[in-house]
């Protein structure tokens, strides 16, 4: 008898892990097999075609001493704060000006965030016409008699990168502004009633106890703003297509073009672990912090 | 109403008005035709509404060789998007299932592990991926595509379904174990009828992370089976003389709109799984 329960009870209990199983196999093979043969590629002396040979730190060396790297690195660089920083203060304002019981608080939210619908080809069309340097923004405020009004930022080398510092802003802030929305309401009122019957004034109430309690949402919003910025792509393509020249590379774009149009795999290769390497040194400190935090709670 | 709460009002809606310029100006060019365009400025309206750009944007406009609009392109980004945001949402639901009412030795491992999979920039799979298609026969193919939004969807659906289920308590699940009833048994009849609201998330999610794809669609798909990012990237930067910034437009929105549609029937749902795929746990 117990030989025809026991395999019936063992599948029971194996059949949780099966069904996981393909999620497990695909992970293990799609995300860290990848990452590895991917890091392997780094390595090796790949060209047009992938080879699996070792060949140390030469297109390392090579990427180092590419100047268009280093430029895609100083524009990630300039994006990356600025987009992050501007994200960060208008989200804050935008949700501190919707929480004083605002009539309309939810049409008016819909639009600050339905740019975060659309795709970063879109966004990054949209607005390359907008920016457009004759029949753009620059036509506009000169119909409106400011004649020698110039807005050339879109086909500038030494500006082109803030254009997409505006895009981006523009499809992003509206996501921040919902994250610290959310965080506003979990503010304790209590507290702020307190607050308020020791005499404090509202900013002063703001500055000292509701933005410093809203410290986890910018933390996530941080990550998350970096996230994106280290990985955006579609938006420059899309928006400058990296130029002029290359004025606005970025090392997502830096690694496409050097992978697949240039024939330049383990210089591609080694350019996508740089981009992991980044996102590594962002994701371990607030992973690190986030689970202390959670020891701390216990 | 005092200074203040004009002052407030105003900033909102001066800030509003600023969010919508950028569709307003997409719309009103996409009316124009080119004479309009290059006479007025962005913000003059069109003379009459005109949909000629539209028509052109969706069946003749030229994106690289072809110049058959982006109809055919649209419709291969529904037929990307269907089966693998079912089919990642389906996996998500049973991983998510597992992960909190069956775990197992090394389950929390295993939900580390797929974690990580949501923050890997994508272009560290990129290649290997371009030759295991290559390999499996799939390359440049819809099926290959959907392939890989799916594998590297699971994660953010997993992640989803298992920070919903982990709040269904456990006891509901065990007294049903104790009357007999199985592992599909259980999903069947008392997760899934809890599960609609993360549905929505999941669905949603994929949806919009799907049809909104470049990365993947530029580097896995050719000719024919291209997504409709794609290809309105193909139309834009396609020059056969003058360049028609109203047929641009109208190819944007058309990109657009399936996503917009989404966001606005469904904008609560949209919300919940930005936050909730983008700030984990």
């Amino acid at each position: 008898m117990n030989k025809s329960s026991a395999p019936r009870q063992s599948l029971g209990e194996l059949l949780p892990k099966l069904v996981v199983a393909p999620t497990f196999v695909v992970a293990v093979i799609f995300i860290y097999g990848f990452m590895l043969m991917n890091a392997w590629l780094s390595f090796s002396s790949s060209r047009m075609l992938p080879k699996y040979d070792w060949a140390g730190f030469i297109q390392y060396e090579k990427l180092f001493a590419n100047d268009r790297w280093w430029v895609a690195a100083e524009n990630l660089f300039i994006f990356g704060v600025l987009f992050i920083v501007i994200c960060l203060l208008l989200g804050l304002f935008m949700a501190i000006f919707l929480d004083q019981k605002i009539r309309a608080e939810g049409a008016i939210r819909t639009i600050y965030l339905y740019p975060m619908a659309l795709s970063f080809i879109v966004t990054g069309t949209a607005w390359k016409w907008i920016l457009n340097p004759e029949l753009g923004i620059q036509r506009l405020i000169r119909e409106m008699g400011f004649e020698s009004f110039t807005f050339d930022w879109l086909v500038n080398t030494d500006m082109a990168i803030y254009t997409v510092v505006i895009a981006g802003v523009w499809q992003s802030s509206g996501f921040v502004m919902a994250l610290c929305l959310a965080g506003l309401r979990g503010v304790d009122d209590n507290i702020i009633k307190a607050a308020k019957v020791d005499g404090a004034s509202m900013p002063l109430i703001y500055r000292k106890i509701i933005i410093p309690g809203l410290r986890p949402v910018f933390f996530s919003a941080f990550i998350i703003l970096t996230h994106i910025a280290i990985k955006s792509f579609d938006l420059i393509i899309a928006l400058t297509g990296g130029g002029p020249g290359f004025a606005t590379d970025v090392p997502a774009t830096f690694m496409y073009t050097f992978s697949f149009t240039r024939g330049q795999i383990g210089l591609g290769s080694a350019a996508s672990m740089m981009m992991l390497m980044a996102v590594i040194a962002i994701i371990v400190p607030y992973l690190y912090s986030e689970l202390r935090e959670k020891n701390n709670e216990h | 109403m005092n200074i203040k709460r004009v002052l407030i009002y105003s900033i909102l809606g001066f800030a509003a008005l600023i969010y919508l310029l950028p569709l307003v100006v997409m719309v009103i060019t996409s009316l124009k035709d080119l004479d309009e365009i290059r006479s007025g400025t962005l913000l003059s309206m069109p003379q009459a509404l005109n949909f000629d750009s539209w028509d052109k944007a969706w069946g003749s406009a030229c994106t690289g060789v072809s110049c058959e609009g982006l109809k055919g392109y649209f419709w291969n980004s529904v037929l990307i998007v269907v089966p693998a945001v079912i089919i990642s949402t389906v996996i998500g639901a049973l991983n998510g299932y597992v992960l909190t009412k069956w775990k197992f030795r090394g389950s929390t491992l295993f939900f580390g592990m797929l974690l990580i999979g949501t923050m890997i920039p994508f272009q560290v799979v990129l290649l290997p991926m371009a030759r295991m298609l290559g390999f499996l026969g799939l390359a440049g193919t819809t099926s290959g595509l959907i392939m890989v939004h799916i594998i590297y969807g699971l994660a953010f659906t997993t992640l989803f379904f298992r920070n919903y289920y982990i709040s269904i308590p456990s006891e509901l699940v065990n007294a049903a174990r104790i009357d007999g009833a199985g592992f599909w048994m259980i999903f069947h009849r008392i997760i899934l009828p809890l599960s609609i609201p993360i549905i929505v998330v999941s669905v949603i999610w994929q949806f919009t992370q799907i049809w909104n794809d470049f990365l993947f669609g530029v580097v896995y798909s050719s000719g024919d089976s291209q997504p409709i990012t794609v290809a309105l990237n193909n139309l834009v930067n396609t020059s056969t003389g003058v360049k028609e910034y109203n047929v641009d437009m109208a190819a944007a929105i058309i990109a657009a709109l399936p996503t917009l549609f989404v966001y606005i029937v469904a904008g609560k749902y949209f919300v919940k799984g930005l936050t909730a795929g983008a700030v984990k746990g």
